[in-house]
Parts: structure tokens; sequence; C-alpha cells
């Protein structure tokens, strides 16, 4: 089966994230009312598996071996068939 | 060993930027540099022709996914046994800047029990954005680095970082745990200090990215396998350090001299 997922890759909370408070501050200097602002990066993968639950377990995999450092990412990802 | 028979190998990526200064400080020094790009060494698979492994500076393949991922992957699943037989030998691997990123990313260091699956520690995005700047480092090891016997311990070594991914930090559940665990091992040996050689306490820009515990650089619990973030090789000579020209003339030799010097008499000695 086809699959096509989402990655979304962000820092942990916690740690501070410049790019977000820099985005904030600029935000808010636009006029614009704002909490927090927290940058994350975006992938999207299209792979081949045997089924959703491997998909899953394959691209969970992918996450942690190379698309985030366990240590100060956080992930999710949305998958579905196509 | 022979100083000019010791065989130092700097790989290079795309993306490598810093490897002619490093390569010229080696051979400054009478050592045999050997600059070589990755693809080279992958096919070759001849790491252990060499006796000391150097990963520069630079930005390899753009600090795509993140700084050091993409190279420290590849090094992986292309010589990750030849790279582990390297280290187990005890022969130095240096990685500078990018290259202690590459180091953390194929989880050679911190390496707390051997080499990790993933990385123990993360160098993320720096808290003022990209640094390139002159910092002070200070030798705070203990003598457990043999690469670094050859540096006084206390002396404090002015060199420029230049950087966006340089923030040392630990998982935080595991953060005072870890860093005990660095002091205990004599791990930690670089941190960052200001003019008067008292440590940042976090504050920039002498410790230029917000690392925790202005952490600059760490070695393995074995101490032949050393990273950290600032460039040696951009002081190596004297006419690269700043503020030479009120004094006239530069002196023959920069800050980061005493570095190179200290790896290659740790080579002579041990091999």
């Amino acid at each position: 089966m086809k699959y096509n997922a989402k990655v979304y890759v962000s820092l942990k909370k916690g740690y501070s994230d410049p790019e977000g408070e820099t985005a904030a501050n600029a935000l808010r200097g636009l006029g614009y009312t704002v909490d927090d602002v927290r940058a994350s990066k975006a992938y999207e993968v299209s792979f081949q598996a045997e089924d959703r639950e491997t998909a899953e377990a394959v691209l969970d995999e992918m996450c942690r071996r190379l698309l985030t450092n366990p240590t100060k990412d956080d992930y999710s990802f949305e998958i579905r068939e196509v | 060993m022979k100083r000019e028979e010791i065989d130092v190998l700097l790989m290079r990526a795309p993306g490598t930027n810093c490897d002619l200064e490093t390569v010229r400080a080696f051979r400054d020094l009478g050592v045999r540099a050997h600059l070589v790009h990755s693809q080279r060494v992958f096919k070759e698979k001849n790491l252990l022709d060499y006796d000391v492994l150097v990963f520069p500076g630079g930005f390899s393949y753009g600090d795509y996914v993140r700084s050091g991922a993409i190279w420290a992957k590849e090094m992986e699943y292309r010589i990750g046994k030849e790279m582990g037989e390297f280290v187990d030998t005890g022969r130095p691997v240096i990685g500078i800047c990018n290259g202690f990123q590459v180091l953390v990313e194929t989880g050679f260091l911190p390496g707390f029990e051997g080499r990790s699956p993933e990385p123990q520690v993360a160098l993320a995005n720096n808290s003022h954005g990209y640094q390139n700047r002159w910092v002070r480092m200070k030798n705070i090891g203990k003598g457990n680095c043999g690469i670094l016997r050859g540096v006084p311990k206390g002396q404090v070594i002015a060199c420029p970082v230049a950087h966006g991914e340089g923030r040392f930090i630990m998982p935080q559940d595991k953060a005072e745990a870890w860093l005990e665990r660095l002091y205990d091992q004599d791990q930690l040996v670089f941190r960052y200090v200001k003019g008067d050689g008292d440590y940042a306490e976090g504050s920039w820009p002498e410790n230029p990215n917000g690392a925790y515990h202005d952490i600059a650089g760490i070695c393995n619990p074995e101490g032949n396998v050393l990273g950290f973030m600032p460039h040696p090789e951009r002081a190596y000579f004297g006419y690269l350090m700043p503020e030479w020209t009120k004094k006239g003339r530069p002196d023959e030799y920069g800050d980061g001299r005493v570095f190179f010097e200290s790896v290659v008499r740790y080579v002579e000695a041990r091999f």
C-alpha cells in the first residue's frame, strides 16, 4: 500500500525556542495579540508499507532515527493511504 | 610514532568549509594531513590506515534536517563498523563545530555506555541566532582526555565560534544527573568563560549560544573522542588573532596552536 505522511517536528516544551520567540515579538510588533509561538518543521513523506500498522511503525522509526533528535524534539504525524 | 609518520585524516563532505585551515594547522606541525572526501573513504573503507580522524567545521549537507545529522547517518550506514573499530583502537577522533554535531548525532558523544543508537544529547539552535564571534573556552579536563594532555589545565583558548546550532543541551529529566556523570567521568573538557577566566554562567555573548552549564566541548569516557564548538584552527597563526595590530606585529602563533600541538604530541607518545 502507498502512504503519504506529514511529520511535524518541534522543540520540546521547556527548551527555549529562539525562532518562535523572535516570531512572537515580530507579530506583536505588527499589532497582533500573541501569547506564544513555537517554531516547527514539517516533512511530507511518501512511502510504501504492507498495512497501516506497519506504516505507522516504520514512520515512527524514521522519526527517531533521522528526522528528530529525541533529546530535544517532539514529533507527531498524520498518515493517510493514497 | 615519529611525527612525520602520523597520518591525519580530515574528512570533508558537501558543505564542509573549515577543512583547509585545519589541514594547514596540522601540516605546520609536521604531520601528514590528508584531506579526503567522505565518499572516497566510504568506497575505500580504509579508515584504519590513519592515526587521527578529524571532522572539520562547516555546514555539511546544508545543515538539512539538523546540523550534522545527514553526515552522521551516512557515516553510520556506510562505514559505521570501521568507525567503531577506529574508536575502539583508542585513536583520536576529533569533531570541531559541525564535526562535534556529527559526533553527537552518530552517538559517539557523550557515549556514556559506548556508542548510543540515538543521540543522547543535542546541539540545539542558539539562543541568539547565528553567532560568529570570538569566545574563550577553558580546559577544565583533569587528564582523562589524552588528546588534551598537552593543553595546560585551566588554560583559556580564545578562538571564534561560527554556528547557528551549538547550544549543548541534555534531556531535561536527566540533565543534572548527567552533568554529574560528565564531571565524574572527566568528560567535560571545555567551558565558555569570560575575559577574566570566570565561567560565563550563561551570560551572552561569553556563552554565545545558551549552552547548558557553559559547555563548549566534551569527550567520551575513554577520552579519545572529542568534540567542541569553537574553532582553534581559526586562531592557529598569530595574524589570525584579534587586535594584534595594536602590538605592531603579530606573534608567530595564536591561541589555537596549543590544541593541535597537544593532539600531535599525544599520538607521538601513545602509538
